[in-house]
């Protein structure tokens, strides 16, 4: 069966489909956040050098490979709707940009209570942390400078510039620990594999993949209100039942 | 182990459940954000169509 891809960038008809799509992530999210962290807690045993407070890791490890994974679909919506002159991208872009920050944050609240017990410090300006705050700063710019442009094309062209040059972070915050000497511990994920115990690894993916669901679902709930926001105009949105008094 | 036990998470409890905790309820904030904001938008979708009627029912 051909599919017209074409069709859905069409904000009209992506306006039905993310209706229709983001229960089929809200839903599995919820089971796997459950099933990941009844694996974190339950399952997987208590840490050898860690003892129990290693367990932020289920936590901190999926929202910190969330902040980066997003903001580079981010970057990647952005330069799309730069270079096509796609306005569904656009928002798309816009969509996503307060979920990242919002894994961009958990990663470093998690990292501060756990870099507490762990080094005795909540914070240190070392390459990985200050990296993965820049990301924040990035994002906050991001959301910031659409906000502050009134025409949302503009907006969204000179938020794009500053997503596409912010998206070097991503691979200095990923290299950081091998780059320089920091006090954050070396990758746990590797391309090469990892040397974790099974039922760590599997509490740590399944949050992984909860994680990945809920931004899905939250990016395309969000994205409905952009989309009727920046359409309101259109005979669309007029004639959509739920808007109607 | 009883639940005593592992709420203290062996003296790390403050830590651990400090990081779940807040996580947790980042969450529950963007979903009751998300939330608002539809409601706000369509609220305003619906003000926008009396305001038009309106401009149509006085020419």
């Amino acid at each position: 069966m051909a599919i017209n891809w074409f069709k859905y960038s069409a904000p009209s008809t992506f306006y039905w489909l993310a209706g229709k799509l983001a229960p089929w992530f809200a839903w599995p999210s919820a089971v796997l956040f459950a099933v990941g962290l009844y694996i974190g807690f339950f399952v997987a045993p208590t840490d050898a050098q860690q003892s129990e407070a290693y367990r932020i890791i289920f936590l901190h490890v999926p929202a910190s490979i969330m902040s980066m994974f997003i903001y580079l679909v981010m970057a990647c919506y952005a330069a799309v709707g730069l270079i096509f002159n796609t306005r569904l991208s656009s928002m798309m872009a816009s969509a996503l940009a307060p979920t990242g920050a919002l894994f961009a944050f958990i990663s470093l609240w998690t990292g501060a209570l756990w870099g507490k017990p762990m080094w005795g410090t909540w914070w240190v300006w070392d390459a990985r942390l200050t990296s993965e705050l820049i990301l924040l700063f990035l994002y906050f710019g991001f959301i910031a400078l659409h906000a502050s442009i009134d025409d949302p094309r503009r907006a969204d062209r000179a938020s794009a510039l500053l997503a596409i040059i912010g998206s070097v972070n991503v691979p200095i915050i990923y290299f950081s620990v091998k780059w320089w000497n920091t006090l954050h511990q070396g990758s746990t994920v590797k391309f090469t594999g990892t040397s974790m115990h099974a039922a760590m690894q599997q509490a740590m993916f399944t949050v992984l993949v909860a994680c990945w669901f809920y931004a899905i679902a939250v990016a395309l709930a969000r994205v409905r209100s952009i989309i009727l926001e920046r359409e309101r105009n259109t005979q669309w949105v007029a004639e959509l039942p739920e808007a109607r008094s | 182990m009883n639940w005593g036990e592992f709420f203290a998470m062996k003296g790390y409890g403050f830590y651990v459940w400090g990081s779940y905790g807040v996580a947790l309820l980042i969450f529950i904030i963007e979903i009751v954000l998300v939330r608002h904001k539809r409601n706000i938008t369509l609220q305003q979708l619906r003000l926008l169509r009396d305001a038009e009627k309106e401009e149509e029912g006085t020419t």
